[in-house]
C-alpha cells in the first residue's frame, strides 16, 4: 500500500472537473481536453477505493437509478458500487420482472421514472440508440451503460484508465481490437476514444465479424492475427457471443480459437511486453486462452474490473459537478 | 345538370404533354370541354377563376396503407380520404395488409363500399397475392379482380417462396391481372433497419445491403420473363436495381416500376441520431441512389411515384430505432414533396406529374389521370411556388409520422375535385 495521504471529499473536490455534456451517451461526448482530467480523477478514485474507508458524500442525497434491460451482473454492480461509494442512494430496477415486459414502452418507463425525480439514470438496453432516446425524455443525467451494438462509453473510459496506469502516455500506443467487431459496442466506443486520444487502432477478425466499412473509421483492418498483431502494444480481445458461432458467422468455436483466439503463440506476434485486455465476461478457450488471461504479467483484465468502479465514479462525480448548488 | 367552368388556369396534362393556358368545362362529373388558350365566354352554372394557378388531373396514389379494418386508431378510410383530398390526391389504392387481410372479394367490396360512402375521393383496393399474406397459398385473384381490385400484392411482405410467386404470376396472367412485389432478398435483409453503410455501422444498426434489392429483382424479373405476367416492381430504391431493370427492359421485358416519394426526397443521413420518422422500409439509401432515382424520373423510366403512406402512431414510432415501426405518412404532402423535383432538381412539371397521374392510370387501366373530354373531373388546382412549412399535427391523418414535419416545401393545393365535386 502507498503511504500517500488518505483521499477525502476535499481532495476529490480539488480534482473534480465538470463533465462536458449533460449526459454520457457516447465516447464522442468526451473531448481531448477533459479526458486527461477525468483520468486524473479516476486515479484519485483508484487510490480511494484501495483505502479501508470507502465513503464519500459527493452525491449525498442524490438518487441514481440503474435501469438494466439486459442482464449484466458486472456492469450493474460496478455502477452500483461506484454510486454508493460517492454517497448516492442507488436503486437498481428489476426490469426483467417489471411492467416493461408487459408491453410498456421505453418512453413510458422513462416518463414514469422521471416523475420520481432521480438525478442520474444509468441505462443498458438491447437497442442501439435507446440511451439517446431516453435522454430526450427525462430531466436527469443519463449514462449509457451499453445500447445495442452502438456504444458502451464507460467501458472505453475504464479501458483508457487501465492503459493510462499501465503505460502512462497513451498517445503513442498501437491497440489491436480483436474478434467480433460488428456486434460490439465496446469496440465502437474504444475506437472513438482511443483515436480521440491519439492512439492507433487496428481491427482484427474474420471478415464476417468486421464491418465492411470499418476502414472508414480510420482504423487498419486485418483478417490475419499474425499480420495484425505485429508491433501492437495492446491486444484487446472481445467477447464472442456463443449464439453467433455454430455456422452462422464462424464455423465452430474450435476453428475460431485456432485462427483468432489469443494464446501464447499469437501473443508472441505482438510487441514484446504487450498487454492483454478483455471487457469480460470471457469465453475461455474460445476467444482467449486461460493461460494468457490469468497471467498477471501480461493481462490487465483484473485491473479493468477495478478501474471500472473508479472510472464510473469519475463519470458520476463529474456529472454532478455540472449541477451546482441550485439543483 | 349543373355545369362548372374553371377559367384562366395553367393546364398541366401529362397525357397530352400540354402545359399552357386553358379552361375546363365540367358536366355530370366529367370533363365536357377542354379549351386551350384564352378563356372563351362559357355558359356555366358556376364559374371559377383559377387566376393562372395550375390545374392538373388529380393525383393517383397506388400505395396507401390505412388501419381499416383492424387498426383504426392508426388511420381509417375516412381520415386517409380527408388527407388525400387535402393533398390533391383523387384516387387512393389501399393496401391489402389490413387485419383481416384483403384477400377475398368480400373484403375488396367492403373497402370500396366504405370508401365510396364517404363521398370524398375514389377509394380502390389492391388485393392480396396470397391468402392472409402467408406467402404460400394463392388468393382468389380472379374473384377479387372481378370485384374491382386493381392489382395484387403482399404489400411490404416479399413472397419469399419463388414457386408460390411463379404460380401467382402465371395464374394472374389468365386475368391479365397486375402483380406487384417488393424486390428484396429476405435473407440479406433479415432484421435490417437501415441502409448498409458506414452510418448504419457506426450507429450499430443492422443494415440492408443494396444488392439485396438487386438479387430480389433479378428473381422477380426472371419469373416475369417465364410467366408473361403483368408486373409492377414495387418501390425500387437503389441505383443497382435500376441498372438491372434497364437491362431487362433493353431485352424487351415490359415491367412497370414505382418509387416512393420519400426515396426521392431523403437519404440515409436523414436518420441522423436515430430519428425514427425516417425509419422506412425499404430504408433510406445513399445520396447516389437518390440522385439515380431522380434521374430515372427525369428520363421517364419511373411509371409511378407513390406516397408509400404508412401511418404509425407515436407509441409505435417513439421507440429505439430498431424497435420503431417503419413507414411514413405522405398523402397530404405528396404533391409539394414531388414539386421539389421541379424546384430543386429542375425537372419539368409535366415530368413530375406524369408518374403521379397518367402513369398509374395507364398501369391500372383507369380512365382518370388525364384532362380530356369524357374523362372524370378528378382535378387538383395548386399554386406551384407557394411556400409552406409542414406541420404534422395539422395534417388530416390520424397518425402524425411525417418525415416532412417542420420542413419547408413549395406548392400548395388550392382545390381538389372528385367527379366534379369539390372535396377540398
Amino acid at each position: 500500500m502507498t503511504q500517500a495521504a488518505p483521499v477525502t471529499d476535499q481532495t476529490i473536490r480539488e480534482r473534480l472537473v465538470p463533465f462536458p455534456k449533460a449526459h454520457f451517451l457516447a465516447a464522442s461526448d468526451l473531448n481531448p481536453f477533459v479526458t486527461p482530467q477525468l483520468l486524473d480523477l479516476g486515479d484519485a478514485f483508484v487510490d480511494f477505493n484501495r483505502q479501508s474507508s470507502k465513503a464519500l458524500d459527493l452525491l449525498h442525497g442524490r438518487t441514481v437509478v440503474n435501469l438494466f434491460f439486459e442482464n449484466s451482473t458486472r456492469t450493474s454492480s460496478s455502477f452500483e458500487i461506484a454510486a454508493k461509494r460517492l454517497g448516492a442512494d442507488v436503486v437498481t430496477m428489476p426490469v426483467a420482472s417489471s411492467s416493461v415486459k408487459k408491453g410498456e414502452t421505453l418512453i413510458d418507463t422513462a416518463v414514469t421514472l422521471n416523475a420520481m425525480k432521480p438525478d442520474i439514470l444509468v441505462i443498458r438496453h438491447s437497442a442501439s440508440g435507446a440511451a439517446e432516446l431516453l435522454s430526450q425524455k427525462v430531466g436527469c443525467a443519463v449514462v449509457n451503460a451499453g445500447d445495442g451494438r452502438h456504444e458502451h462509453p464507460t467501458q472505453a473510459l475504464l479501458d483508457l484508465l487501465s492503459l493510462h496506469r499501465a503505460f502512462g502516455d497513451v498517445t503513442s500506443l498501437t491497440v489491436a481490437i480483436c474478434g467480433d467487431i460488428t456486434h460490439s459496442r465496446v469496440a465502437r466506443s474504444n475506437v472513438a476514444l482511443l483515436q480521440m486520444m491519439g492512439a492507433r487502432v487496428r481491427l482484427i477478425g474474420p471478415p464476417t465479424l468486421v464491418p465492411g466499412d470499418a476502414d472508414r473509421w480510420g482504423c487498419e483492418v486485418f483478417h490475419d492475427m499474425r499480420e495484425g498483431l505485429q508491433g501492437c502494444d495492446v491486444v484487446m480481445m472481445l467477447r464472442l457471443q456463443l449464439e453467433r458461432m455454430a455456422g452462422a458467422l464462424v464455423p465452430s468455436t474450435r476453428e475460431y480459437f485456432r485462427f483468432w483466439g489469443l494464446d501464447r503463440e499469437k501473443l508472441a506476434w505482438a510487441k514484446p511486453g504487450a498487454k492483454v485486455m478483455h471487457p469480460g465476461p470471457m469465453n475461455r478457450g474460445v476467444e482467449i486462452d486461460s493461460d494468457v488471461a490469468d497471467d498477471l504479467s501480461v493481462s490487465l483484465i483484473q485491473d479493468q474490473v477495478e478501474m471500472g468502479v473508479a472510472a464510473r465514479m469519475a463519470v458520476l462525480a463529474s456529472l454532478s459537478a455540472r449541477w451546482g448548488d441550485a439543483r | 345538370m349543373t355545369t362548372v367552368a374553371i377559367l384562366n388556369a395553367r393546364l398541366l396534362d401529362p397525357a397530352t404533354d400540354y402545359d399552357g393556358p386553358g379552361s375546363l368545362l365540367i358536366q355530370d362529373g366529367r370533363i365536357s370541354r377542354v379549351i386551350h388558350g384564352a378563356a372563351p365566354d362559357l355558359a356555366a352554372d358556376r364559374i371559377i377563376d383559377a387566376d393562372g394557378l395550375c390545374l392538373a388531373p388529380g393525383l393517383i396514389d397506388i400505395r396507401v396503407k390505412t388501419g381499416e379494418p383492424g387498426a383504426e386508431p392508426k388511420e381509417t378510410l375516412k381520415s386517409a380520404s380527408l388527407a388525400a383530398a387535402a393533398g390533391g390526391v383523387t384516387t387512393i389504392v389501399v393496401q391489402p395488409d389490413t387485419d383481416p387481410a384483403v384477400d377475398d372479394p368480400a373484403m375488396v367490396d367492403f373497402i370500396q363500399r366504405r370508401g365510396a360512402a364517404l363521398n370524398l375521393v375514389n377509394v380502390r383496393a389492391a388485393g392480396a397475392a396470397t391468402k392472409a399474406l402467408d406467402g404460400q397459398r394463392m388468393a382468389e385473384i380472379g374473384l377479387m379482380d372481378e370485384a374491382g381490385a386493381l392489382y395484387f400484392t403482399d404489400g411490404d411482405k416479399v413472397v419469399v417462396n419463388s414457386r408460390t410467386l411463379q404460380r401467382v404470376m402465371s395464374y394472374a396472367a389468365a386475368f391479365n391481372a397486375l402483380i406487384a412485389c417488393r424486390p428484396s432478398d429476405p435473407w440479406l435483409t433479415e432484421g435490417a433497419v437501415a441502409a448498409s453503410g458506414e452510418l448504419a455501422t457506426r450507429l450499430g444498426l443492422s443494415g440492408s445491403p443494396a444488392i439485396a434489392e438487386r438479387i430480389g429483382l433479378e428473381r422477380d424479373l426472371a419469373l416475369v420473363e417465364q410467366t408473361g405476367a403483368r408486373f409492377l416492381v414495387d418501390q425500387i430504391s437503389t441505383e443497382g436495381a435500376l441498372e438491372t431493370l434497364a437491362r431487362a427492359r433493353a431485352k424487351g421485358l415490359e415491367v412497370a416500376v414505382s418509387v416512393s416519394i420519400n426515396h426521392l426526397c431523403f437519404n440515409e443521413v436523414d436518420i441522423g441520431d436515430y430519428r425514427t420518422f425516417y425509419r422506412l422500409d425499404p430504408p433510406l439509401r445513399s445520396e447516389a441512389d437518390r440522385q439515380a432515382l431522380i434521374e430515372a424520373v427525369r428520363d421517364g423510366l419511373i411509371d409511378v411515384i407513390t406516397s408509400a403512406h404508412a401511418p404509425a402512431p407515436a407509441e409505435d414510432k417513439r421507440r429505439p430505432f430498431a424497435e420503431a415501426a417503419p413507414g411514413a405518412i405522405g398523402l397530404e404532402t405528396l404533391l409539394p414533396a414531388a414539386l421539389t423535383l421541379h424546384h430543386e432538381d429542375g425537372l419539368d412539371l409535366l415530368d413530375v406529374l406524369r408518374p403521379l397521374t397518367q402513369g398509374p392510370a395507364a398501369l391500372l387501366g383507369l380512365d382518370a389521370g388525364v384532362l380530356a373530354e369524357g374523362a372524370p373531373a378528378d382535378l387538383v388546382l395548386f399554386d406551384p411556388g407557394a411556400p409552406i412549412i409542414v406541420d404534422a399535427d395539422a395534417l388530416h391523418s390520424k397518425s402524425k409520422n411525417s418525415p416532412f414535419d417542420g420542413r419547408r416545401l413549395q406548392g400548395k393545393v388550392v382545390g381538389t375535385w372528385v367527379a366534379g365535386r369539390k372535396v377540398h
